[in-house]
Order: structure tokens, then sequence, then C-alpha cells
């Protein structure tokens, strides 16, 4: 039986793990040359940083994944650096694209461990140099040891917002603050369901704690209204306080994000249907708990099944190779399913609390004003989109996202909407007087990132 | 933009250019380190007149990075390490 | 629930919405049904090619009567529909190719259809960005292209405006005659009635003539096309080679969307693809034809399903079977550029009872089932 497992992070680790165990040796592909996923990303040689220093209180998480994957690799067809671009579900094919060549692998069930990215909500200013997303600034510091400015604010909201601003300052960079969208109040009512997630909650409090107790600007209910800058970038963000007085804060760096949003566009290309999730406020592949979904031979894991975090991501991934593996007539240790499935269940209470703490502030997509860009890779504007939904537009307007995109080119470049998908079904929703589940989600297209036109002799 | 280093910055050096101006760098920097922590101040320039990018997501799923190497062609400059010798031009 | 109206058109591509807009604009009571969305297949995902040249002989007339409506597309539905008078170079890339190109300036001639002969040494001079295997060229210079996703969507808007009535997310999945009176039943269980029915159902219109026993035998075709990322803008004309095995042009934004192959497609669903495999050769021969493109980035690939026929002709014309039945389907993946021109076509039909254009070649009839 041939297998294929895309993603090596921590849901792709644990899936092989149990694939392993089981006597098989999948394909087992990664974008990255050396795995690890976003969240726990090694640096390249020479940076030598230790796990304690790069990855902080999940040091020990971190390292037993790195040792797991490693041990796995010669056990396994590994295949770093190697970016599937496509997957036909029927034909049970994926095409891979591995340092300009191309690759066609054959399966006969695939796990698909294809992550997250952040989600973004566009900011008068955001294409400026000087403005990345959250994780990116994490990444810069995690796995290059550099900040994304010397004075940096970072902006938005979820657990990612306070770890981030603590990683920089703990590393020496000045943050110059920390302002969170979301007021105070929406948090507190939340509080009762995050005692819930026991550590994880005490180490949000502890990395708020420590950056108040360090004298860190950290505003609550701000509304961000422009990053400024000029020719040689960010010069600094205005923002609005809860209590409606503008606010200017200098910095030469932003970062910016509001919680994650799945990498799931294999899972589309593989005919998986998806459903608007209301918690998460994304859309989210249809899948049973165990990672089944209604395309035979086709299973998911980790945060690109659906944003649930890095420790569910392990659970759900060993999870959905056991769900494989029972499919294909192996015997499964019953107690092992009821445990995980036991534990899974309980973050998954947890996650809910989470999102109700930090719920995706859709106003502020929805205010986007008309001359900021929202759409990066095509130079849209917000205005633009707003004008296809209207009735006098010459091609009548827009009743859903795929046709926007038609009108507009909304998330038609090389990120494929990635980026400003959510955001631009907020403001499409806006305009036309309709629920975001309404008006659908931009369907994916091979490839799932970019590929070079290759000279070579054609048939 | 410049990136700031901040931890494990004493590594070999190595050289580079970037439309032909010479760039330092550090082993195991990404192309993007290592032009945004010298003085590139952005790596492309978007196609419709809207401004200088200098990617956004660091995690190759942005798109908006794409610079050319010379005998490579065009690549991600957060996801391609930078060697020393590299000839870069803007995306 | 019953509606009544003067013509019923099936299909919400750009020849459907066409008819439905020379329809309305003629003061008659049109209803158009669509499946999904109004250019959603064939003419919303299609290459986007204004272009003439190189048809079959009997189809240019229709493409001339055509081309003249997309000249003043933008006074007749409020957009040009990004339509832009690029010219269209078609290539040959051996001497056979090239004899073929000669041949075909005859046929041009006779259906007065500007066509010019780009010889061997011109072709590389006017063109350098062209590559070895390159040997000549015939350029079409009132050719072009379009966005295709804009010409549907704008014609059935200007036909609303025009008074039609044109319903969305109608899928019919009933046909009867009784004699004098088509009724169409839709998925949500309406009855629509009109004395006259327009098929113009892409390769689903095989499946509404077979509902009035006259059996044709239509392939869905998925064309595989793909797009790069924006570069430089330096490939004018539109650009195609003799046998059609590629197909490429840039717009002024600088994506370059080429095409060749087809994709992989189940219109029942109704659901199509294109094919890893298919797209890499595309751009192998994309890049055969314009050497510069190599290292350039795919950024897209679709398609959409159209009707083929063996002939690779559309059907267009009166039924065989039932008086008031007009069919106009299976336009084998060069329906993009008639589509203006089938609907004034059929208005006349249904209107005039007559049109100046030929159709003798497309007439039902060459099916002999």
């Amino acid at each position: 039986m041939k297998v294929a497992v895309v993603g090596a992070g921590p849901a792709g680790v644990r899936a092989v793990e149990r694939l392993v165990a089981a006597g098989l040796s999948p394909v087992w592909m990664d974008e990255a040359p050396d795995g690890g996923g976003r969240i726990y990303q090694r640096p390249p040689a020479p940076l030598a940083r230790d796990a304690r220093t790069l990855y902080g209180f999940e040091a020990k998480r971190a390292t037993a994944i790195h040792d797991t994957l490693d041990a796995l690799k010669p056990r396994t067809d590994w295949r770093p650096e190697t970016l599937v671009w496509h997957i036909r579900a029927g034909a049970k094919q994926m095409q891979a694209l591995h340092r300009g060549a191309q690759q066609r692998i054959d399966f006969d069930a695939a796990i698909l461990c294809t992550g997250a990215m952040d989600r973004v909500i566009p900011v008068p200013g955001w294409t400026l140099p000087g403005v990345t997303t959250l994780g990116a600034a994490q990444i810069a510091l995690k796995a290059q040891g550099c900040g994304i400015g010397r004075r940096v604010v970072f902006l938005g909201t979820g657990p990612l917002l306070v770890l981030v601003a603590y990683q920089y300052a703990k590393a020496g960079a000045e943050v110059a603050a920390v302002l969170d969208t979301t007021p105070f109040a929406t948090k507190a009512r939340a509080a009762p369901g995050l005692l819930l997630g026991g550590a994880t909650f005490a180490k949000g409090l502890y990395y708020t704690a420590w950056l108040k107790r360090h004298g860190i600007p950290m505003v609550e209910g701000i509304t961000p209204l422009a990053i400024e800058g000029d020719a040689q970038g960010v010069t600094g963000v205005r923002w609005r306080d809860a209590r409606g007085r503008e606010q200017h804060t200098a910095c030469d760096a932003a970062g910016m994000g509001w919680g994650l949003k799945p990498e799931a566009q294999l899972a589309d290309l593989a005919g998986v249907p998806f459903r608007h999730d209301a918690v998460q406020a994304n859309w989210v592949p249809v899948r049973d708990d165990a990672g089944r979904t209604p395309v035979p031979g086709i299973y998911l894991a980790g945060d690109g099944a659906g944003i649930g975090g890095a420790e569910v991501a392990e659970l759900a991934g060993a999870r959905a190779a056991l769900a494989l593996l029972q499919d294909a007539g192996h015997r499964i240790d019953p107690i092992d399913t009821v445990t995980l499935d036991r534990r899974l269940a309980g973050l998954a209470r947890f996650r809910a609390a989470l999102e109700r703490a930090f719920p995706f502030p859709a106003h502020l997509a929805r205010s986007l004003p008309d001359d900021a860009i929202l759409c990066r890779c095509e130079g849209l504007r917000a205005g633009e989109l707003r004008a296809a939904a209207r009735a006098e537009a010459a091609t009548g307007p827009a009743p859903e996202m795929n046709r926007a995109k038609a009108f507009t080119r909304v998330g038609m470049g090389r990120c494929q909407g990635r980026v400003c998908g959510a955001a631009a079904a907020e403001i499409l929703a806006a305009e036309l007087g309709r629920p975001v589940p309404r008006i659908g989600r931009l369907r994916g297209q091979p490839p799932v990132k970019p590929i070079p036109i290759v000279a070579g002799a054609a048939p | 933009m410049k990136l700031v280093r901040l931890r494990d910055a004493s590594r070999p050096r190595i050289a580079l250019t970037l439309e032909g101006a010479p760039i330092e760098a550090l082993q195991g920097d990404t192309l993007l380190t290592a032009l945004l922590a010298a003085d590139a101040g952005h790596l492309r320039n978007s196609e419709f007149g809207d401004g200088p990018r200098a990617g956004f997501c660091l995690m190759a799923a942005c798109q908006d990075c794409w610079v050319v190497v010379e005998g490579l062609g065009r690549v991600r400059a957060c996801a391609t390490l930078a060697e020393d010798g590299m000839e870069v031009r803007r995306g | 629930m019953t509606t009544t109206c003067d013509v019923l058109i099936q299909g919400g591509g750009g020849a459907g919405c066409s008819a439905a807009l020379h329809l309305a604009q003629r003061g008659l009571r049109v209803i158009l049904l669509e499946r999904g969305l109004v250019g959603g297949q064939a003419s919303g995902v299609n290459y986007g090619g204004v272009r003439q040249q190189g048809r079959h002989p009997a189809e240019l007339p229709i493409a001339r009567r055509s081309r003249e409506i997309w000249g003043r597309l933008k006074d007749l539905v409020g957009t040009e529909a990004e339509f832009t008078v690029t010219g269209h170079l078609k290539l040959a890339r051996s001497d056979a190719e090239e004899a073929d190109l000669i041949a075909y300036l005859d046929v041009a001639k006779q259906y007065d259809l500007p066509l010019r002969m780009v010889g061997r040494n011109a072709i590389h001079r006017e063109y350098p960005w062209l590559g070895p295997k390159v040997v000549a060229g015939s350029f079409a210079p009132e050719d072009g292209a379009a966005n295709p996703r804009l010409l549907a969507p704008a014609l059935a808007h200007a036909a609303r405006t025009a008074g039609a009535d044109i319903r969305e997310h109608a899928e019919v999945v009933a046909h009867a005659h009784d004699g004098a009176r088509f009724t169409l039943r839709t998925k949500a269980g309406d009855d629509f009635t009109a004395p006259v029915l327009l098929n113009m159902a892409g390769f689903w219109g095989g499946a509404v003539a077979e509902a009035f026993g006259e059996s044709v035998p239509v392939a869905p075709l998925s064309p595989n096309m793909a797009v790069t990322e924006p570069l430089p803008y330096f490939i004018e004309p539109n650009l195609g080679v003799v046998g059609g095995n590629v197909y490429l042009r840039q717009i002024p934004r600088g994506n370059v969307i080429l095409g060749g192959g087809h994709g992989e497609n189940d219109a029942a669903i109704p659901w199509s693809r294109p094919l890893p495999e298919v797209t890499i050769e595309a751009t192998q021969r994309a890049v055969e034809l314009v050497p510069a493109l190599a290292g350039a980035q795919i950024i897209r690939s679709w398609s959409g399903i159209d009707g083929k026929m063996p002939d690779a002709i559309p059907v267009i014309g009166r039924s065989r079977t039932t008086p008031g039945l007009f069919h106009a389907f299976g336009f084998s993946g060069h329906g993009f550029q008639l589509g203006p021109g089938i609907g004034a076509i059929m208005a006349e039909l249904v209107a005039d009872g007559r049109t100046d254009i030929p159709l003798e070649a497309f007439r039902i009839e060459r099916f002999a089932t």
C-alpha cells in the first residue's frame, strides 16, 4: 500500500510515526529543507541557538518532534524541498516540484498536513516594506536571529500577538506597542473557557504580565487606521483607542495578524468539500474527528484541517494515520483511538474558548477605506471590489466570491487569494448585505504555488 | 525595511551583489535576510505601480518576495539560502 | 408556477446572452435559463481569443458579423470586456505548416478577411522574441483578444436592462412540446413556456436536442488553460500555431495566458480541471515559440466544458423534428469570438424568419440519427 504524506510539521511527523510503526514506508514530502513545520522550523546551519532559546516553553515539544522526524527520515521515502502543487484524488496522483524538476507521485491513500498561515486584515499602508505578518516576525527571529525592525509595533489579536511581542522584547528589540484590536471585555467573557487550556492559558498570562512589567505599552480594543511610511519604509502606526482618540506610535516596522487560517488548497483540489466554521470564522475542509474526508483515500490533520494549534496537530496526525490504517484493514488498538479522541475533544473545547476570546474582527476588514490596497498581488483597492458588487457595474453585480474574482482580479495573483481572501469576503459580504457563508470562498486552482516554465523538449 | 540582527550574528561572512552593488551577509541567511539586513530596503516593485515590496509572510505563502538570482532564475527570497557570490536582481 | 414568454433560451453563455439581448432589443419577451451563473463554462473560462483567421470557411461569415459587434461592444453593453485589437499571428514551425498558412490566404481573400503573410526573413525581424523553430507566420490585423470572464455577464446585464429575464441557478430538468408551445421545468419546479426555444446550452445542448428526438454526437471538451505571473509587456499579437497545440497571448498588465491540449472533466457535475502533464507540455511548447518565457512562473491553471462536434464546427439552425426549436451549440472550443454574432443571427432567425448568414454547413441534419 502506497501512502503519501504531505507536510512534516507536528501533524505530519506524528502521522508518519504511526504509519512506520505499522510497517509502512510512506512517501513524505515537505516544502522546507528540514521539516518541523512553521512552528518548529529549525534555523539553517550555522545558526546554532539551543532549543530553549528558540522555542521557549515549547522546547521539549520541539526537540521531540525534531528527534522523531530525524529518526523517521531513513525509514520513509523522505523528500524535502518538495512542493506538491496538484493532487488528483480520483486518479490517485500528486504532482510535485523539487528543485525545478517535476515529479509525479502515485498513492493509494494520502494524509495532507499542510498547516496554516496568518490571517490578515489589510490596513492602509500594509504593503510598505517593514510590514509583515506576526508569523513572519516570529520566523525572522527564530530562524534567522533577526528582528523585522529596530522599534516594532505588533498589531492584531490572538495568542501569537503577545507571544511574538514577548519574544522580541526578550531578544532585545524595542517593542513600541502591542495594539490588540480585541476589547478587554470580550476576553474577560471568554476567560472561564480559557481555563480549560491550563498550561497554554497560563503561558499567555505570563507573557502579558512580563510585557507589562517591562513597561511595554499594551492597549486593547484599538482600531488600526494606517501604517505610515516613506521611501525608506515604515515610520509609524496611526490608531484609535477604545475611547475614540486618535493615537500615533512611531516605529520602523510593524507585525500584524488576526489568528490563523488553514492552508487547505490541496484538500480543495482533492475535491474535499468545505464548510464555513462560524467559531473559527474560517472555511475549513469537511472531515470527521479522525481526519477522514468524504473523498476516499484522503485524510487531513493539523492546522490545514482547521486551526487547532501544535498540540492538537500532533494528536490529529496520529489519529488520521490510525484512521487510514484502520480503513486499510490494519488492526488498531481501540484504547489508542479512544485516548486520542478524548484528548482531542478536550483541546477542541479550549480552542473554541480561545476563538471566542479573540474573535475575527470582521468589521475592521469591512471598514477598509476604498483607496486602500486589498489584494497586494494585483494592486487591487477595496473600492474596486465594492464597485463590482454594485448594480450599476457593466457586468451586473458579482453575487459571490469567484464571480468577484472574475470581475476584479481579487485573489487572482501569485498568492491566489491566500492573503486577501478572508478580508475580501467580508467586504463583498458587507456590500451585498449577505452573510459570508453565502458569498462562498475562492476556489483553489492548481498550482498551489507558482511553478516555473522550464524549457524542455515538447512531445 | 531593515532587518536587525538580534541573535546568532557571529557566523562566517559571505558576499553577494544586488543589482551589481555589494551586499555583505552571513552564512545561514536567507536571501531575504541577507538583502534586508543590509541596506537593500526592498526586494521588488509592484507591477502595478503601488510601490516597493519586501516580502510579508516569510513562509513562502504570500509570494511577495520574488527576486532573480543569476543562474537560478526567479526564487522566493524568504525560502532561498543566500550563497557566497550570488548575483541578485530585484524581482 | 408557469411563466409565459415569446422566446425561451436555454444556456447563458456568450451566444445565449447575446441572443437574449438582441431579441429583447426587438421587443420580444425573453427568458433565459442558466444552470449556474452566466458565462460559467466555455464562454467564461476560455482563452479569450477574438480570432477570425484560421477558421473553417463556413464559420467566416459568422466571424465577420461577430467582429463587427465586437467593435461596438462598448456601445452595446457598456464595456468592451477588455477587447483589444492586437492582431493575431498564426505561426508555422515547419515547411508543411507554412504551406498551410499560404493556402489559407485564398480563403481569407474570399471572405474579405484582412490577412498578411509574414515570411521567413520578416518574421524574426518583426518579432525578434520568437524562437528559432518558427519559420513563418500569417498576421490578421483585425483580430485580437478579450477578457472572457466579462463578456457573458456584460451581455446578460445589457439584456436585462433591455427587458430580458435572465434566470441564473435555473437548471432545466424537463423539456416538453405540445405541438405549439415548449414547456421547460426547472429543478426548483418552475415551468416556463413559449412558442420558441433556443438551445444554446453548449455541451449540454446535445441532451436538449436529444429530448426532442434528434441525437447528435457531441462530446465534452475541456481546454487546458494556464497563466503566468505579470511580466514586462512584450508580446503584442495574440499567437497561435498551425495545428493549434499551443496558443498564447500577453495582456498589457503583463500576464501571459497560454493554452494547449485538454484537461479532464465530468460534465454530469459539472466539473473540469487542467491536467498537470498537459499544462507542463503546453508551457514547453510556449517556451519554444517565445524563449523569453523560460523561468516565468505559472500562477494558475483552469479549464471549463465546451461541446465538441466530430467535424469541429457547431450545430446552428432549425430543428429537424420540432417547429420553433433552434439550435446553436457545439462550438468545439472556438465559440468565444462567435458568441456576440451568433446571438444576433439567432434573433434574426426567430424574429425575421431568416438571416443573410449562410448556415447550411451547420445544419443538424448532417448527423443522420
